[in-house]
């Protein structure tokens, strides 16, 4: 398949960047999005000029590097998969594929495809855990959940942090992210706990970091990789209001 | 305490989802209240007498203006946060999410307009009647008794332009609630999976609802006026 490339080259953060056209031939359907982009980078050290930078590193779905805003979809056109997990018989032959990097104000663009993604670690770091004493592993019996609660909590524990649903959302929020996090340890008895805390600290500190304010567009939900639904923000937006007329 | 309501995002989507609430109830009893000119010019001068210059009346239109202006209010502050959030470089490519309205990507458009039709429908209306009796007339500039509704809701829409200018009022009204009414379920927390079919199902049946009777009311009299059916 032959396919013309138009991606955001940027050379650092201060630089003003702009789009490039590259194109490239005789890609097999069955090469991966990053693959692809692997040989086109190849390409172009062979030719003596910088290969583009974008983040990866499992390409398997589950560590979240990989970003790319591809065709105006986060994680490209494919439903409820990363960019590392698409594969070029998506694509039309011929087509022109378009790559960014997330565009959101707290996702600073560092070069080309790769954002910092800090904003996201920082949010977790100021509650997202949980620290109570659990000890060694427990007899996996000793403790029922209810099989309802501890899906639930799975699924939102299947959050692998890309930042899709912020880099989607056209108010540039977080909600999504926050919301599964707080969701799945909200749902099991070590977590519940610190609901309250947990739920305050972080909702603080996304707004601290400066992201916006949910409209309940859907947008990340239709474009979250994991397919995380926006009922963990109705849980979120819950433990955070009972958390904050209780104080 | 209450700090939270102003510099909290979560905080400030309560706020708009209670204000949003309370306009919501009050629109439908207003539109409840509308149909009864429909049916008796009588009982709906009834009506306008009782929410008249008095002083419940006076409390509640000033709840009520209070309760619009908040909404206002925040719905620019957040649009603003939102925008800068988003950041000054926008995607070349864009495109439609799935299952996702146009009406929540344009509310604040949408309020906008409402809001413009709201003035327009406080000139016609409440500036010939309230305003009147708190300045002490007993008659508009129309020549009409100050709480003769009837006559008024006849007079503005006997003129088409007026007919169609509310028309189009409705339809942003209907755009804004269709995703305002569960929206504001979804802020308060009042949602989950089993429920969202059904509390979109509720915001269209409910905004359709609202936006049919006020219509309803709006046609109803420019037909009465072109005089073809004499006998009403
Ligand atoms: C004064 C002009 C108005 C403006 C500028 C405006 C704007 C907005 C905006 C920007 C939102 C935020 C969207 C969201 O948070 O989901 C919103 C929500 C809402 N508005 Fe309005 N609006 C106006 C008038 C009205 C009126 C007259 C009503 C009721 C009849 C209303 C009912 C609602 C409801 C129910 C919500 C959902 C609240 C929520 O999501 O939590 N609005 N409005
Ligand atoms: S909620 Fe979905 S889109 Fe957002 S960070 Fe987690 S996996 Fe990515
Ligand atoms: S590279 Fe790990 S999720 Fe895509």
């Amino acid at each position: 398949m032959n396919f013309t490339l138009k991606i955001w080259r940027q050379k650092d953060a201060k630089s003003a960047g702009k789009f490039v056209e590259y194109p490239i031939k005789n890609i097999s359907p069955d090469t991966s999005f990053l693959e692809m982009l692997d040989i086109l980078n190849n390409e172009l050290i062979q030719k003596g000029e910088e290969p583009v930078a974008f983040d990866h590193d499992c390409r398997e779905g589950i560590c979240g590097m990989c970003s790319l805003h591809i065709n105006g979809h986060a994680h490209g056109p494919s439903q409820a998969v990363t960019t590392c997990q698409m594969y070029m018989r998506k694509f039309k032959d011929g087509d022109t594929i378009t790559i960014e990097p997330w565009r959101s104000a707290a996702f600073p663009v560092i070069r080309d495809l790769v954002v910092n993604r800090g904003a996201y670690d920082q949010i977790l770091q100021a509650g997202g855990f949980v620290s109570v004493r659990t000890n060694s592993v427990p007899d996996g019996n000793a403790i029922p959940i209810p099989k309802a609660d501890a899906d639930e909590s799975m699924d939102a524990a299947a959050c692998i942090g890309c930042g899709a649903c912020a880099a989607t959302c056209k108010n540039g929020s977080a909600m999504l992210f926050v919301a599964a996090r707080v969701s799945s340890l909200a749902k099991l008895p070590q977590g519940r706990v610190e609901g309250a805390r947990r739920a305050k600290a972080m909702v603080a500190k996304m707004d601290e970091l400066g992201f916006g304010n949910c409209t309940n567009t859907g947008a990340c939900e239709a474009e979250c990789p994991k397919a995380i639904s926006i009922a963990h923000i109705a849980r979120l937006n819950r433990e955070f209001l009972s958390a904050k007329l209780k104080d | 305490m209450g700090t939270f309501l102003t510099n909290s995002s979560i905080g400030r989507k309560l706020v708009m989802s209670i204000t949003g609430a309370f306009l919501v109830l009050f629109i439908t009893f207003h539109m409840a209240m509308n149909l009864v000119a429909l049916i008796s010019t009588e009982g709906y001068n009834m009506i306008c007498e009782f929410l008249g210059a008095n002083w419940y009346a006076l409390v509640a239109t000033v709840i009520l203006a209070a309760g619009v202006v908040v909404h206002f209010v925040y719905a620019f502050i957040l649009t603003f946060q939102n925008r800068k959030a988003r950041g000054n470089v926008r995607y070349a490519v864009t495109s439609g999410h799935k299952g996702v309205d146009w009406a929540s990507q344009n509310m604040l458009v949408l309020g906008i307009i409402v809001i413009g039709g709201l003035a327009i429908h406080m000139i016609h209306f409440w500036s010939k009647m309230q305003l009147q009796e708190i300045m002490g007339n007993h008659e508009n500039a129309l020549g009409y008794a100050v709480t003769d509704g009837s006559a008024l809701i006849a007079y503005t829409f006997s003129n088409p332009i007026n007919v169609i200018v509310y028309l189009v009022w409705f339809a942003a009204l209907w755009f804004h609630l269709s995703h305002g009414i569960w929206s504001m379920f979804q802020s308060l927390g009042w949602a989950n999976q089993t429920w969202y079919p059904r509390l979109k199902c509720l915001a269209t049946a409910w905004t359709t609802l609202i936006v049919l009777g006020f219509a309803a009311v709006a046609i109803g009299f420019y037909i009465k006026s072109l005089g073809c059916c004499a006998g009403c």
